[in-house]
This record gives C-alpha cells, sequence and structure tokens, in this order.
C-alpha cells in the first residue's frame, strides 16, 4: 500500500477506487505488527474500528459521505471516547471508560471518521518526552532508542511509523509542536478556543488546546475543518466564523513578512538545529517572503511563568481524582482522609505529584502574590511581545525545539532540563496564539521541526505558508528507515 | 527562595497525597531546582502591569437556567469504585 495521506485517502474513497474497509485494515494490521515496539497505541479495537469503517462504507455507497467520510485516524487518549478506555496515560484513570465522548471526538464520528484507537501520552499531557505515561514510554520511529517527544508523543509516533495517517493530538506548552518536531510531522496548535475543550480531560485550562497532527500541511487542514468550531459546551470556546482551511492553502506567498525573532536563535539552540532553519528561512525567500528581525524579549520567562501558572491550574483541575466517583482507589484506607491520600499517592506518577504539589505550593498562603500574580502579571508582558512583533510582520519563524530527538532516559531525572525543550514552544501558549511545527530537514538523519507562528485566528494563513513550503519540499514525506512495508 | 522538608509534607497534606519520608526528600530535591528556575520571575518589575488570565478578552457566558442533561445515574455509577443503591460508597465521616 503506498504512503498516502488523508487528502489521499479521502479522493480514493471517493473514487471508489478503495474502500475504508481495506484502508482501515491496512492500519490496523500495520498497528498489530508496529506497535509492540513502539507502543503508541494504549488501546486497540478492531471490531469496534472495523464496524465504524463498514458503516462508513455504506454511507459512502449512498452519497452520503462527507469529505472525511471513511478515513481512519487516531484519537489521543486525553479525549473522553464513549464505551472506550480513556486513561490520559495514568494509572489513575487506568480502568476509566468514558461514558460520553469528547466533542472533537464526536466531530470526527458525525462525520463518519474511523477511530482506529487510542494513543499513548505522558501522564496526563505531562512531559516532553511520553516517558511519564503509566502504559510505559513511546519510542521514536526514527530511532528506537530515542524518544518521540511529548506530551502527545504515541500520536507523533504512530504517524511516523505509518500505523495511521493522522491523529489528534493537546498541546499546552508544545506538546503537539515538539513531538511532531521530534517525529518529522506536521502539527498545528490552534488558537486558543478555537477547538472545544469539551471532554478533553484538562491539564491547565487557560492553556490546553487540541489540534491535529498529519504528515502534511494539507493533511492538517483537512482535520481543522472537522476539530475547529464554536462548542456552547466549552466555557472558553470562542464563536468564531466556520473558515475552511484548504480553501486559501495554495495560494503564492511572495510579500509574506516573516519574523524572526533573535531570542529564538540564541545559546541553548544546537547549531545544526539552527542551521536547518536558516536554510528553510532561505527557501522562504524563494518563494518571495521577506524578513524581519523582531524581538520577544521577555521568551526566556516563558518558562518560569507556565511552570507557576500549569501547575496551579493542574493542581486544582487534577483534585477531581479522589477516588470516589470514577477511576482507581486504593485497596486498603482507614479512613476517608487516607482513602484520598493513599489514592493519590499510588494513582499519580511521580511528575505529575510533583507538578500538584508546586501548583498547591504557589497557591499556599502568603505566595499567591509572589508567585502566581507576578507569573499572569508577565503573561501579560509575553502577550504583549507578540502583540508588537506582529505590527511589522504576517508570521514569526523559528526552530519548534532546540534540539533532534534525545536519547531515552537522557532527561527523566531531571525536570528542569526537560522543561527546556519547550522554551520556544511555551510563550504561545501563554499568548494563546497558535503556532505549528513543520518538517525542515534533518541533522543526522533526525528531523528537525520549523516553528510558524501566527497572530489570532490565522490558522489559514499559516497552513497556506507551510504547504507552499512543502511544495518545495520533501522533508515531510521522509519514512523512518525501515519502516515503510 | 528554598523549601524545607516539613513544607514539603504540608503542601502533600494540603493536595490530599501520602509521602514517605524519602519521597519527601527525593521532592525536596526536585522541586527546589524547579523553585529556582521559577525565581526567575522576580527580576522583572512588573509594577501596574494588569494580570492576564486568559488568551483572549472574553467574559463568562450565562445561559438560560433549563435542563439539558437526561439521568443517567446508572451509566454514571457504573465506572464507581464502590456504589450502592445509587450511592457513592466512602468511608464513614459521621459517627
Amino acid at each position: 500500500m503506498e504512503d498516502w495521506g488523508i487528502k489521499e485517502i479521502s479522493n480514493l474513497l471517493r473514487e471508489n477506487k478503495i474502500s475504508s474497509l481495506e484502508i482501515t485494515t491496512h492500519y490496523l494490521q500495520q498497528i498489530k505488527q508496529k506497535n509492540p515496539e513502539i507502543n503508541a497505541f494504549i488501546t486497540v479495537d478492531e471490531t469496534r474500528t472495523l464496524a465504524q469503517a463498514k458503516l462508513a462504507d455504506e454511507r459512502i455507497q449512498k452519497g452520503e459521505g462527507d469529505i472525511f467520510t471513511g478515513i481512519p485516524i487516531a484519537q489521543t487518549d486525553i479525549f473522553c471516547a464513549e464505551d472506550w478506555l480513556t486513561s490520559c496515560g495514568s494509572k489513575m484513570l487506568h480502568n476509566f471508560v468514558a461514558p460520553y465522548d469528547a466533542t472533537v471526538v464526536k466531530q470526527f464520528n458525525d462525520v463518519g471518521a474511523v477511530n482506529l484507537g487510542k494513543t499513548n501520552m505522558d501522564e496526563f499531557a505531562m512531559g516532553s518526552s511520553n516517558e511519564t505515561s503509566y502504559f510505559g514510554a513511546v519510542k521514536n520511529p526514527w530511532d528506537l532508542t530515542r524518544v518521540p517527544g511529548g506530551s502527545s508523543g504515541g500520536s507523533a509516533a504512530a504517524i511516523a511509523a505509518r500505523m495511521c495517517p493522522g491523529a489528534t493530538a493537546t498541546d499546552t506548552g508544545g506538546s503537539i509542536r515538539q513531538p511532531a518536531s521530534l517525529c518529522g510531522l506536521t502539527g498545528l496548535k490552534p488558537t486558543y478556543g478555537l477547538v472545544s475543550r469539551y471532554g478533553m480531560i484538562a491539564f491547565a485550562s487557560s492553556l490546553d488546546q487540541a489540534g491535529p497532527m498529519a504528515k502534511s500541511s494539507e493533511d492538517c487542514a483537512m482535520m481543522m475543518n472537522v476539530m475547529a468550531g464554536y462548542d456552547v459546551k466549552d466555557s472558553t470556546s470562542i464563536d468564531h466564523k466556520k473558515e475552511d482551511y484548504t480553501k486559501n492553502i495554495d495560494q503564492p506567498i511572495d510579500g509574506l513578512k516573516i519574523g524572526l525573532p533573535k531570542e529564538f536563535f540564541a545559546e541553548g539552540l544546537d547549531h545544526n538545529v539552527a542551521k536547518v532553519i536558516e536554510s528553510a528561512i532561505d527557501q522562504y525567500k524563494k518563494l518571495g517572503a521577506t524578513i524581519v528581525d523582531v524581538s520577544l524579549p521577555n521568551t526566556n520567562l516563558s518558562i518560569p511563568v507556565y511552570y507557576v501558572l500549569a501547575p496551579a491550574e493542574a493542581s486544582s483541575n487534577l483534585s477531581r481524582y479522589d477516588g470516589v466517583r470514577f477511576g482507581y482507589r486504593t485497596n486498603q484506607y482507614d479512613d476517608l482522609m487516607d482513602m484520598y491520600c493513599k489514592t493519590r499517592q499510588e494513582g499519580f506518577g511521580d511528575e505529575v505529584k510533583r507538578r500538584i504539589l508546586i501548583g498547591t505550593y504557589v497557591l499556599s498562603a502568603g505566595y499567591y502574590d509572589a508567585y502566581y500574580l507576578k507569573a499572569q502579571q508577565i503573561r501579560h508582558l509575553i502577550s504583549e511581545d507578540f502583540k508588537k512583533a506582529f505590527q511589522v510582520c504576517d508570521v514569526i519563524m523559528g526552530p519548534t525545539a532546540p534540539s533532534t530527538a534525545f536519547k531515552a532516559n537522557e532527561k527523566i531525572d531531571d525536570p528542569v532540563t526537560m522543561y527546556l525543550q519547550d522554551i520556544f514552544t511555551i510563550s504561545t501558549n501563554l499568548a494563546g496564539l497558535p503556532g505549528m511545527s513543520i518538517p525542515a530537514g534533518s541533522v543526522n538523519e533526525l528531523p528537525v521541526g520549523l516553528q510558524i507562528i501566527g497572530n489570532y485566528f490565522s490558522e489559514g494563513l499559516m497552513l497556506n505558508v507551510a504547504h507552499q513550503f512543502q511544495k518545495m519540499t520533501d522533508w515531510h514525506k521522509a519514512v523512518p528507515q525501515g519502516l515503510l512495508s | 527562595m528554598s523549601i524545607t522538608h516539613d513544607e514539603i509534607k504540608k503542601i502533600a497534606h494540603l493536595a490530599r497525597i501520602k509521602i514517605t519520608e524519602e519521597e519527601a526528600d527525593a521532592t525536596l530535591k526536585k522541586l527546589s531546582g524547579i523553585l529556582n528556575l521559577i525565581e526567575d520571575m522576580k527580576k522583572v518589575d512588573t509594577t501596574n502591569i494588569a494580570p492576564m488570565s486568559h488568551a483572549q478578552a472574553v467574559t463568562q457566558r450565562l445561559r438560560e437556567d433549563v435542563v439539558t442533561e437526561k439521568n443517567q445515574r446508572e451509566k454514571l455509577q457504573k465506572i464507581a469504585p464502590e456504589v450502592s443503591k445509587g450511592l457513592y460508597i466512602v468511608p464513614q465521616v459521621i459517627e
């Protein structure tokens, strides 16, 4: 079978050259063959997946199909999917069979997409290496001794290993873009509020945003057409006019002003990664773009600010896991307090506990102003930096991650070093801006991602800018050695 | 800014997470590193800067007070650790 993308599969389905059952069976076989080694999926349910594919075929035959009908994709395990195990990578939810669908899952079901399964992730989306999952670490298909990035590492590894053509993912501080970068994929974190958070297990509610991950920008645009939209069930969903993200994807981009923030090319950036990014920028010049120097002076502060705000919000969000109404409960306890404390001691992994403790600390009496309030003020400054930059440019570009995929176990015992993985991605979450990563080259046969940051609701332009690059380059088509069969 | 062993135990209790003496020591080391990172914020003058709690300038929406969900007690309690006669069971709290 060819290495098709979502767009090609959609065309073949509509031309009756392939059935959903055939393409779905193909991916299920790929999963069976490759997943034991990669560990990208937590749950696969062939019977249910194939039933969805059959229904999709019937729908297409009746001429009732949508452009997405019959296309198999994977769902990250952070999304509740009715009657599917929804673990969020945690022991706390290792037995949680969701009683309802997240809006994103429902949106894909409604258009007749097929769910190939639930992908692995860092526990409660906390991590940059997919090593904190209760269901085991995910391996990078480009080099099995390396991490796929995180927290949406399962979705990234699944696509890179060709176990699915696209997958949903979520991004609180870089969790779509960094794994996309480390696995050679295209991933988009939309403007905060554009995709519904209903049924998406909360980590840091003011930063969490779901988006698509696929091989190409065109495929991400097609997924965005399904995912984006106002949802009354999400109190922070934004009533933004529905857009067709594929509509302007082919527009020429001459005259595009690209802002390069000097802070994104500073210390900490691997010099080989820097070279790849510079040559990608040169490609854009050939496409008619002009380069503008911009400054995001508070970039370095985005990490401290994030590690106050995200844990603070997490400590509140994760207080719901008490062993009473759903999920894990400890076996032995003396009284109610003991039950709470042991359930949470045993149900959460180390990184999640660390973040709950930091969050509890910064919100505790006497520290609120010094930490939480201060962080919110600097968040404002970071947001203002972007506002200024976008006065002189259309998009901002730079590296997605400071390095290529690192070795498993290399950073897991040193949280601070791990946190620095997100130095270039976190600021867009704090500002609520959309960010994207596209494959732009490689260093020692490991993929490098170029980050594209856009102004609020400029996803259409960003996908267009990414697509123009992908028309000129083949990096997004590169397949890890030995994996295409 | 340094944090003590006792403070770790106190916040762990506030967070309702049981923690052993050894775990508290290991956590102390890692949390100290993270808190040092956070200390960088102190260098910034934020006088008169408004705190930003949300990415978009939106206000909380209100809706009509009407029933939108149907009763799904059985379905929702099927996934609970312990239920009896439609109630969630926890250790006795009142003598």
